[in-house]
């Protein structure tokens, strides 16, 4: 290229902080006019953080933000519209139940007098919408009734309609068939060429290089690689990611691996509307082994790891614990059976947030102390202590309730609800989640512990530092299915190219 | 209350914590104090039993209706369950069950409390299962079992009373009335029955597996699915332990009046849900406590008594009521968030 686009937005010298973690770590970041920003990092590297700043959701700490060489501050998200400024989340903020045309213009809705919507302007501008998107989606069609490609067209109209300058897109492609990438690429090149600046992020790295005109590559909160795309390659992508050394969480000891104590077979989990979301999937796991199932979002592996606690009754194929089939149908029933399974939303699934971190430890496990229907308070309250302490857990008292506890403590009881069933077989899903470094630390560690003391381990995480650095075993799982097998140590740019099968072998829409 | 209180938050900082902790309690004392001023002969040992038996029937269904509340559910068809079971209880007395060829099968006091309990828990079977197996909304499905349950007692007498439920000596139902007018060593035997199902109810809430399944599933029915319970079962249960407590509400009527009337019970469960609210239950579910629930009944009963007494205008009476439970509501919130910052800050103290 030879003519650089304009800087449409800048931040100079970025700092967010939570409390706990430094999200942003002084962040200089260009965003050129006419052209595809993208935006790569792997999950906690700070991109949604960045991405909020400049969408007015999140308030920077330190530093400042400059639109046409004058300093900006966005009070809230309507603030940031008004500077032309739109974006699309992952999780689509759309109404199921309405029309188009008024999900578009919905919280401004043209009237007449102030009371009436006039419906036919909306209808009109909605067609206009369309037409410019070069999309054919009637304005009147619910929008429950589209499928998720249209929907985030819709989205993105949203914002066009508002006449955004600066579109963001957060990881637009991760529901989409490969067909409807297609279409969401079109209607990228015709806003870009209408001069559009446009923020794109994405993990499938192949995508990031055929879309992307400039990269920008965040790792734990500040930037190590931005330059124009020309030149990139996946490798160096990596690199910027992960960085040379990769981050340690070093075994001490040599792996000793027992018998298998967990093994499923032909797992199957059929998916709405056709294909498969868990397709025919086998593994195994061995005493004292920590497996990592690696992938991207939505390539099946929460459904997978479901699927091995009864929550999908649809899905078929087997599950062996130490060499006898798994029939039970029930959650009880598989606990009792020595499975145990680490949610991936600890507030959703995990913990009960109104209830004592006593009674959360517990839960699981009840039986341990009842004899007939009694429960013997006093056994319970001294089994707790006991795992509060093994897996310092900082708590004033077991008795506060659960929701008082940081992400990292929140984490650790989810752990010790788990390990009180002794359990033969830990399910982790993104066990590393929504908490800071230190505590990330303490869990890997907890994790290798328990490895150590003959636990089978899977868990799901995407996260490529951590599944390189923890696993002695790499599953790559992509569309429903295994699509790669490495053992400790592996290539790293082998195991990301093993999670997008798809861009090589064609669509499977 | 007898449970074992699980060790205090070491003295938590606040006095005023533990005042709203206890605000039903401070309550009580609040309208006792209140009305033994106001009203002459209102402290007695004979008003006394008098309140406690009119403040029973309330308490026995909003006993139920706790642990309905507290799994984040609702049971809008006690009052029904009460009509029906009276109604169930005068048929059972007067005809006995009808063979069909001519002859009938009659029943003694016991058997007929029986199948007046079975009758009750049946109902609530039925709410139970809508609620589990075909997914209807607790408010919808305990709604339709209102209608059902009130037309059925309707049907059961073309809307007539069943009149001087005296019993048969011949039959053994001729104690009947000892149900609901008995005394055990000087207290009414509707006070002992109360003792007993608050006292099992407590016990099942704080030392069972089974209430520490039923505070689970209000407090996150997902979590507590993936944690191993077994929601549906911890759900039928408490329809069916709410659908119990009223049938005891209608054999302890029916016994009373020694009549049935098809519409008892209209409008009881409003007064059980605002007996549990004023005890401290949460309707988003997770949070109350039996004997809050408890003190809650006696709070109502005596405010609606102690209003009579004083020739409080029971129009009066009724917007008194409302305006305590709203007030009891957001004192809760209050509490609620008060605790909240307390126990952050412990843990900000310790964490670091």
């Amino acid at each position: 290229m030879s003519v650089e686009p304009p800087i449409g937005l800048s931040i100079r010298g970025g700092v967010k902080v939570y409390p706990g973690t430094r999200a942003l770590k002084g962040v200089d970041f260009d965003l050129r006019m006419g052209a595809v920003n993208v935006l790569v990092g792997e999950n906690g590297a700070g991109k949604s953080t960045l991405m909020k700043v400049i969408a007015g959701v999140e308030d920077l700490t330190e530093g400042r933000i400059e639109m046409q060489g004058r300093e900006v501050r966005f009070r809230d998200k309507a603030d940031a519209v008004k500077h032309g400024i739109g974006i699309v989340f992952q999780e689509l903020n759309l109404f199921p139940n309405l029309t188009v045309a008024e999900n578009i213009f919905i919280g401004r809705e043209p009237t007449r007098g102030g009371v009436d919507i006039d419906r036919e302007a909306q209808r009109r501008e909605t067609r206009a919408l369309m037409q410019r998107l070069e999309q054919d989606i009637d304005p009147d069609t619910p929008l429950g009734l589209l499928r998720i490609g249209q929907q985030q067209i819709v989205e993105i109209a949203k914002a066009v309609a508002q006449d955004a300058r600066i579109l963001i897109l957060d990881e637009p492609t991760s529901a989409l068939s490969a067909h409807e990438v297609e279409v969401l690429f079109r209607v990228i090149a015709e806003l870009k060429s209408q001069g559009v600046g446009i923020v794109y992020i994405s993990h499938r790295l192949e995508e990031l290089i055929r879309v992307g005109d400039y990269i920008t590559v965040l790792r734990d909160g500040t930037i190590t690689g931005a330059r124009s795309m020309e030149g990139v390659d996946i490798p160096w992508i990596v690199r910027a990611m992960i960085g040379d050394s990769s981050k340690d969480f070093p075994r001490t000891e040599a792996p000793i691996f027992g018998a298998e104590v967990f093994r499923a077979e032909e797992i199957t989990l059929p998916r709405e509307g056709g294909g498969y979301t868990v397709d025919h999937v086998s593994l195994s796991v061995r005493a004292g082994e920590i497996v990592g199932l690696y992938g991207l979002m939505g390539a099946g592996r929460t459904e997978f790891l479901e699927c091995i606690m009864a929550q999908h009754p649809h899905s078929t194929g087997r599950f062996f614990v130490e060499g006898k089939p798994l029939t039970e149908r029930h959650v009880a029933g598989r606990i009792d059976r020595g499975i145990a399974l680490i949610p991936e939303d600890r507030k959703r699934d995990g913990l009960v947030q109104i209830m004592a971190i006593r009674e959360n430890l517990t839960l699981s496990a009840l039986k341990r102390f009842t004899k007939a229907f009694h429960l013997d308070l006093k056994a319970e309250a001294t089994t707790a202590m006991e795992f509060v302490k093994r897996l310092t857990i900082k708590v004033a008292s077991p008795e506060n309730p659960v929701s008082s506890l940081s992400g990292g403590n929140q984490q650790k009881v989810v752990i010790g609800k788990a390990l009180m069933t002794g359990p033969k077989i830990l399910l982790m899903d993104e066990p590393s989640r929504g908490i800071d470094i230190g505590a990330k630390a303490e869990v890997f560690r907890t994790m290798r512990r328990l490895a150590s003391e003959g636990l089978g381990i899977l868990f799901v995480t995407s996260d490529l530092d951590e599944v390189l650095a923890l696993s002695d075993r790499i599953l790559v799982m992509a569309n429903g299915r295994v699509t790669g097998d490495f053992p400790a140590g592996a290539d790293a740019a082998a195991v990301i190219s093993a999670t997008a099968p798809t861009a090589s072998k064609g669509a499977a829409a | 209350m007898t449970a074992i209180a699980p060790a205090a938050a070491p003295s938590s900082s606040s006095g005023l914590l533990l005042l709203l902790r206890l605000r039903t309690f401070v309550a009580l004392i609040l309208v006792l104090g209140f009305f033994s001023l106001m009203a002459p002969n209102f402290l007695t040992a004979a008003n006394a039993v008098i309140v406690t038996k009119h403040v029973a029937l309330n308490a026995f269904l909003a006993i139920g209706m706790t642990f309905v509340i507290i799994t984040g559910g609702i049971d809008l068809s006690v009052g029904s369950i009460v009509g029906l079971c009276a109604m169930v209880a005068g048929w059972l007395v007067l005809y006995g069950v009808d063979s069909g060829m001519g002859w009938s099968i009659q029943f003694n006091t016991f058997e007929i409390g029986l199948i007046v309990v079975l009758v009750g828990i049946f109902v609530g079977t039925i709410n139970g299962l809508l609620i589990t197996r075909l997914n209807v909304a607790p408010f919808i499905a305990t709604l339709g079992t209102l209608y059902v349950a009130r037309g059925a007692a309707l049907l059961s007498s073309g809307g007539r009373t069943f009149p001087n439920l005296n019993g048969n000596p011949d039959y053994g139902s001729e104690t009947f009335a000892f149900i609901g007018t008995g005394t055990i060593l000087g207290i009414p035997v509707l006070i002992w029955m109360l003792v007993v199902v608050g006292l099992l109810a407590s016990y099942i809430s704080r030392r069972t597996p089974l209430g520490r399944h039923i505070y689970a599933v209000g407090g996150n029915e997902r979590g507590a699915a993936l944690s191993g319970v077994k929601v549906n079962r911890v759900k039928m249960f408490v329809y069916m332990f709410s659908g119990f407590c009223a049938s005891l509400v209608g054999l302890i009527i029916a016994s009373q009046l020694q009549a049935s009337h098809p519409a008892t019970g209209e409008t009881f469960e409003l007064n059980a849900i605002a007996a549990a609210v004023l005890g401290g239950t949460s309707m988003s579910g997770g949070r109350g406590r039996i004997g809050g629930t408890i003190i809650g009944a006696f709070v109502i009963g005596i405010l609606s008594d102690g209003l009579i007494m004083m020739g409080v205008s029971s129009f009066w009476q009724t917007v008194i009521k409302g305006v305590v439970i709203i007030a009891a509501v957001v004192i809760d919130q209050a509490q609620q968030k008060l605790q909240a910052r307390v126990a952050l800050q412990q843990e900000a103290a310790a964490g670091r």
